[in-house]
């Protein structure tokens, strides 16, 4: 008896087949790497440009971007917590994952996700959101009562030394936390782009630029979230935006953007006039299959539509209220370009024949885990994760108390 | 050591053995199932399939005995092994489909239609796991599942396999697949269970024309060694580095 390919599996697959153009090894007919493995590289991206902005307060001084140092920590502490559950939930063995952590191949690229993400998590992040809040949480314990009190207790690890000195000393130590989680936070999604540059059977991902375009986008990303969020938060709390500090990060972002279209743009061009035998395919994959997403979406939405537009923004003429519109749009239009570049990277490079001969489709489902309702409550998570964190250590809370002090 | 700490550590040392035991039984069958239990040794041999495309007539035995054999979905969409169809046409196109994938009166349809005259030259070309010397699924599997035995076949411990497909993105050739009732990747093994007890692969056993001859690189007196030795002889996609030990004998430039 041979084995049985389950119904819906079944049905998918017979509608992918029936979409093939040209000719595909029978096997690719399957999709390998879906929609949870396109919101994977997304979340890490985000972490690690969070990350890297909130670094800009710490080891670069830069004063104008301290009112969102510890939104931008909590936005990537917040993602990261959720960064590994598309990869595990993709799994076809999810209780076996844990052996990547204890018995890891070392050729593998992957096999050093665990370490990679455990070493960012705890080594850098946790500790990081820690010594930011040590202080904060010393405080609300001993103002709190019942099991608030004991949750603030044991959050701040039973610390209970808040004086100019000891705060004076997380904050030595965070520097040079921060120092080492810069290049964490490279290493973090680098080795996502790694992943896929060094697979040399697609030609698609194969290239020496992935880890860096992967680098680029995420600090693109990353620092867009932190900025929506700013703003997002900021209205509804109905307080004032620190106009300098959303003019500074704008400017960290356009810098971001066009640095990252060049190393697009020059992976692109490189390919081009290369022109190796893959060429013909992939030119093919990108006017059949990618159009909208690569050219519409990811470049001339996400990239050229908000790199105008931010570069608008620098004129210091305009009024407020619309400075904050340029860039929230600009910033909204920035994360619907990386992540249609995280699909056209993952799901792209899998909708052409490794004979180079046929394009294949993806017909991605609606329910089940591998499906759009997966992907949507997983990238709903963070932001839930963000409101409970942002409760749990208000992050204005030393500011608010310091005024009402003074 | 008083009379406390020494039943303490009784206590302990039980469960510890046992924990040790398990683990030293464990390894130990892993190395026995290996090697000697049938008086076969790995290391003696470094299997290698050579594929004479004017002999392959198309007939897609070797895809179905390959199915019953090592009990792959029925399906057309999983395949250890399957057959090729180039059509050369007068204005230099080629056209290219899976005859493997087809149903038995879709082949008989296609045989019985007309000749078509444009067609200057058909051949079949039967595709399987290459069994890499320089195996990219190897290098990529994050738990070491996939993995080369001593006589260079390349093989998935599905045991062990997390079903994270990377394996199946990293093979050049498309020769993997997941198996949706194990949720771990699959591939061609060299039918392993039978070479390793003397026998022939199950696709060569049934191919009528012997266009795939399976053999044992290591041995001079081989018929494989000696197929090579008397054919101009191709591997797929020889610029990866892979290489295969899937030998193709008289292969067109324009199989990918």
């Amino acid at each position: 008896m041979n084995a049985a390919i389950p119904a819906a599996l079944q049905e998918q697959l017979a509608y992918q087949f029936s979409q093939v153009i040209g000719f595909i090894y029978p096997n690719e007919v399957e999709m390998q790497w879906s929609i949870l493995i396109v919101i994977y590289p997304y979340i890490t991206g985000i972490v690690a440009g969070a990350f890297i902005l909130a670094s800009l307060v710490k080891v670069f001084n830069v004063r104008e971007v301290q009112p969102i140092y510890r939104l931008a920590l909590l936005t990537a502490l917040a993602f990261m917590l959720i960064a590994g559950m598309p990869l595990q939930l993709h799994l076809g063995h999810p209780e076996r994952a844990y052996e990547i952590f204890f018995s890891p191949q070392p050729t593998s690229a992957m096999a050093m996700f665990g370490f990679v993400y455990l070493w960012y998590l705890l080594g850098v992040l946790l500790i990081e959101v820690w010594l930011e809040y040590r202080e904060q949480l010393v405080l609300m314990a001993r103002e709190a009562t019942g099991k608030l009190k004991l949750l603030y207790r044991a959050l701040s690890l039973f610390s209970n030394d808040i004086s100019p000195e000891a705060v004076a000393w997380d904050h030595r130590v965070s520097k040079v936390v921060t120092v080492i989680g810069i290049p964490s936070a490279f290493l973090l999604h680098g080795y996502v782009g790694f992943i896929f540059g060094s697979v040399k059977a697609n030609p698609w991902w194969a290239s020496v630029l992935m880890p860096i375009v992967f680098l680029m986008s995420a600090i693109v990303s990353g620092i867009a979230m932190v900025m929506l969020a700013y703003i997002v938060i900021s209205m509804l709390r109905n307080a004032k935006i620190d106009m300098a500090c959303l003019n500074k990060v704008g400017l960290f972002l356009l810098v971001a953007v066009i640095v990252d279209s060049a190393f697009e743009g020059l992976d692109y061009i490189h390919r081009v006039y290369q022109s190796d035998e893959s060429i013909k395919i992939l030119g093919q994959l990108v006017s059949v299959k990618l159009f909208d997403s690569l050219v519409v979406m990811q470049v001339l939405l996400g990239m050229v539509l908000p790199m105008v537009i931010l570069a608008l923004a620098r004129n210091t003429r305009l009024n407020e209220d619309l400075l904050k519109i340029m860039y929230f749009v600009s910033a909204l239009l920035i994360e619907l370009g990386v992540f249609s570049m995280r699909w056209n990277v993952v799901v792209g490079g899998q909708m052409y024949s490794k004979s180079f001969r046929g394009l294949m489709a993806y017909k991605m489902e609606l329910t089940g885990i591998e499906s759009l309702t997966t992907a949507f409550v997983l990238l709903c998570l963070p932001f839930i994760i963000l409101t409970v964190l942002n409760y749990l250590l208000p992050i204005r809370w030393m500011d608010e108390r310091r005024s009402a002090h003074a | 050591m008083n009379k406390r700490e020494f039943l303490k550590d009784v206590v302990l040392f039980f469960p510890a053995a046992g924990v040790l035991g398990a683990l030293a039984c464990k390894a130990a069958g892993k190395e026995v199932s290996a090697s000697t239990s049938t008086g076969y040794d790995a290391s003696q041999h470094w299997y290698g399939m050579g594929v004479d495309v004017d002999k392959c007539i198309g007939c897609n035995r070797c895809a179905e005995a390959c199915k019953i054999e090592n009990n792959v979905p029925e399906e057309p969409f999983f395949f250890r092994t399957w057959i090729e169809r180039y059509t050369i046409h007068a204005d230099g196109e080629v056209k290219v489909d899976c005859i493997s994938t087809k149903t038995p009166e879709q082949r008989l349809a296609e045989q019985n239609a007309p000749v078509d005259p444009s067609v200057v030259r058909t051949f079949f070309v039967p595709k399987l796991c290459n069994q890499c010397a320089n195996p990219p699924c190897v290098q990529v599997c994050p738990v070491g599942a996939t993995f080369q035995t001593k006589d260079g076949v390349v093989l998935v411990d599905e045991t062990y396999c997390i079903g994270c497909r990377y394996c199946i993105q990293a093979c050049p050739y498309g020769a993997r697949f997941l198996n949706p009732t194990t949720h771990t990747a699959e591939k061609c093994t060299f039918c392993y269970h039978r070479i390793t007890k003397g026998q022939l692969p199950a696709c060569v056993e049934v191919c009528p024309t012997e266009a795939r001859i399976f053999g044992d690189l290591r041995s001079k007196q081989d018929r494989l060694v000696r197929f090579q030795r008397e054919n101009v002889i191709s591997v797929l996609k020889p610029d990866l580095n892979t290489e295969p030990k899937v030998r193709y004998a008289k292969l067109d430039g324009e199989v990918r």
